[in-house]
């Protein structure tokens, strides 16, 4: 059965890859109108980056390889 | 998405294109855990108990998210804006204390009798009649409760986003029936896991924006004072007396309503978050998983507390209590947490931010549904309708039962739509049946010569004993005085003292009935009642593995933030 350490992984990985594309893309092109309050942290890019590795490594460790426990 | 954006309406925030990507994966990922795990619920075992071959890790975050639902998020949110840091006892002395016994004290006896329940529970220990009563009060209570998630879920997302409040209700409801009705318990625990680690990724960013924002801890106390009162910062200081503290309560209270006996009612014997720990693998595992749960739990303020306080000190508008909101149209208490989000998120971190809400609102009302399906199956149907059905019919009952409960609770969350105040409704319903049910349970595991009619008779007297109370502080509203114990009380303290009060009942009931009737037989009692149990050793393993040593870290930690936040 595949691990749910697994699913959590895909999930954290889609995610952070979103949020990671869409914080670059705004570092590339900032918006005219800023709309939250610390925008120039860039909150997106390192925890949308942060997300990602931590995803990475859940798909990587816990990948279906014949019998995990759930 | 063109159809999302057809039901917009106006909204507090925006959603950009990556925002509805990962809300829209959330719902494909949960949905394709479903169909993986159909498969593999085709048994009883299997369906209601997750084929019990969960680890603790994986039963103990289950457990935990379980209650991770509406009322955590948005509620206790709301709570801290309206009553300060005082809402954080409802995560520590509220649950940790109750957290523990379960493990160390209870899981023995629910992981050795095997039963599916807790009402299973209270059959083998007092009879069907005790069995009967609180399944049916149990099925009450979940359904309602999921109604509760489902209506604060669809208003969450139509101020904030704008959707068709029928909308919202409808979608999550079908994802839920279908995940559940696929994959059974074993797929509520998947996705409760998972929405255990969204929350956290989506949420813990406004504390942390927050906290920069408002210049740290001491800075954010500052401001506190100054724009609501010192009060708020303290945990214990100002529960002396009723008028020194925002929520009108004593801390006898907070010590013996809410962490003796409505906490411990809760965690204990509420089948919601028990059958989490039921489906653990051994006994090892069923004991750490409340333990691990309770390490969690102890952070979970910092997500859900400390926006609440953050709005208070950073926010420039002023919240309202609900009633008030379409007289002013001003936002209420319990929109702090989206307003939170709204302010620091931008585009993606936003999306995962309602994605984090949403899957705790879905969690909570997959809980409800798979423990309601669980004793409906097996506390109502199988002992009182068909006893004689195969294991393979049980299983279709209980997928059509999670069908039909779904829409028992979309029924549910229009009516609920007519309560002024989501909080104290359900408080009230936690009041109503949780606290004498704790008292019965723990009598029955404790108390040798408690007898089958006692259980029974005691957990009824109980449970109208607090009804009664809540009647009578509903039609004179003066009668608070008498049932909290002082005039200048409010609505949370009444709870606390009104499942106090039910507790006594049920206990004292139970004890003069059972004295009054003939003892039950000792040979009975094995496997269900201390001194008549030999209870299950953890296995040889060293002293860092074994549930007592986490108990006493977590136990140690609890007492250091108790006296920090004093």
């Amino acid at each position: 059965m595949i691990s749910i350490w697994f699913f959590i992984g895909i999930s954290l990985l889609v995610n952070g890859a979103l949020i990671l594309a869409a914080g670059i893309y705004q570092l590339l092109d900032p918006p005219a109108e800023i709309t939250i309050v610390l925008y120039s942290a860039h909150a997106n890019v390192w925890w949308g980056a942060i997300l990602f590795a931590i995803g990475l490594i859940y798909c990587l460790y816990f990948r279906p390889r014949g019998s995990h426990s759930p | 998405m063109r159809l999302l954006a057809t039901l917009v309406t106006g909204t507090l925030v925006h959603l950009s294109a990556v925002d509805y990507a990962i809300v829209v994966f959330y719902f494909a990922l949960v949905l394709a855990i479903g169909w993986y795990l159909k498969g593999k619920a085709n048994t009883g075992e299997d369906f209601f108990m997750a084929g019990r071959e969960m680890t603790a890790w994986v039963a103990g975050l289950s457990f935990l998210s379980a209650n991770l639902g509406a009322l955590e998020l948005m509620g206790w949110a709301g709570s801290a804006y309206q009553y300060g840091i005082l809402a954080t006892h409802w995560y520590w002395i509220g649950a940790i204390p109750a957290m523990l016994f379960l493990a160390l004290v209870m899981m023995p006896f629910y992981y050795i009798s095997k039963t599916h329940s807790v009402p299973g529970y209270l059959k083998l220990r007092f009879g069907e009649p005790s069995r009967a009563l609180s399944a049916v009060s149990f099925a009450f209570m979940t359904v309602l409760m999921s109604g509760v998630n489902m209506f604060a879920m669809a208003k969450v997302m139509q101020i904030v986003l704008g959707w068709d409040i029928n909308f919202s209700i409808w979608v999550s409801s079908l994802t839920v029936a279908i995940y559940v009705s696929l994959g059974g318990l074993r797929s509520a625990i998947f996705n409760e896991v998972l929405q255990f680690f969204l929350i956290w990724a989506g949420a813990l960013l406004v504390p942390i924006l927050g906290l920069y924002e408002a210049g740290g801890w001491g800075n954010l106390k500052i401001q506190i004072a100054q724009r609501a009162s010192e009060q708020y910062v303290h945990l214990w200081s100002g529960l002396g007396h009723f008028s020194t503290n925002p929520m009108g309560i004593h801390w006898t209270g907070i010590v013996f309503g809410l962490g003796a006996v409505l906490s411990m009612g809760y965690w204990t014997t509420d089948f919601l978050v028990v059958q989490r720990i039921l489906a653990a693998k051994d006994i090892r595992s069923a004991e750490m998983a409340p333990i691990i749960g309770a390490g969690f739990k102890m952070m979970v303020p910092l997500i859900v507390i400390l926006p609440g306080l953050l709005g208070l000190a950073v926010l420039p508008m002023k919240l309202v209590p609900e009633s008030m909101v379409a007289t002013t149209g001003a936002h209420s208490y319990n929109d702090v947490l989206p307003l939170m989000l709204a302010r620091y998120c931008g585009p993606g971190l936003l999306g995962l931010g309602i994605t984090a809400l949403i899957a705790g609102f879905m969690s909570g009302m997959a809980g409800n549904v798979s423990a309601f399906t669980t004793v409906w199956t097996y506390d109502l149907y199988r002992p009182l309708i068909n006893s004689k059905g195969t294991d393979h019919h049980y299983v279709n009952m209980g997928r059509w039962t999670t069908i039909v409960g779904v829409l028992i609770s979309v029924g549910t969350a229009y009516l609920v739509m007519q309560f002024a105040s989501i909080m104290d409704y359900v408080q009230a319903l936690f009041s109503f049946f949780i606290a004498p049910l704790f008292g019965t349970v723990i009598l029955g595991m404790l108390w040798k010569r408690a007898t089958g009619p006692g259980g029974f008779w005691g957990l009824l007297c109980g449970t109208l004993s607090s009804i009664s109370m809540w009647a009578w502080v509903k039609v004179d509203p003066t009668a608070l005085r008498y049932v909290a114990l002082s005039p200048d009380a409010k609505a949370l303290a009444q709870d606390m003292y009104q499942a106090l009060w039910s507790f006594i009942v049920c206990v004292t009931v139970t004890v003069v009935v059972s004295y009054a009737t003939k003892p039950m037989p000792h040979a009975g009692l094995a496997g269900l009642v201390y001194g008549e149990t030999e209870i299950p050793a953890v296995g040889d393993v060293p002293f860092y593995e074994k549930p007592l040593f986490w108990a006493a870290v977590v136990v140690a930690v609890f007492v250091i933030l108790n006296i920090i936040f004093w």
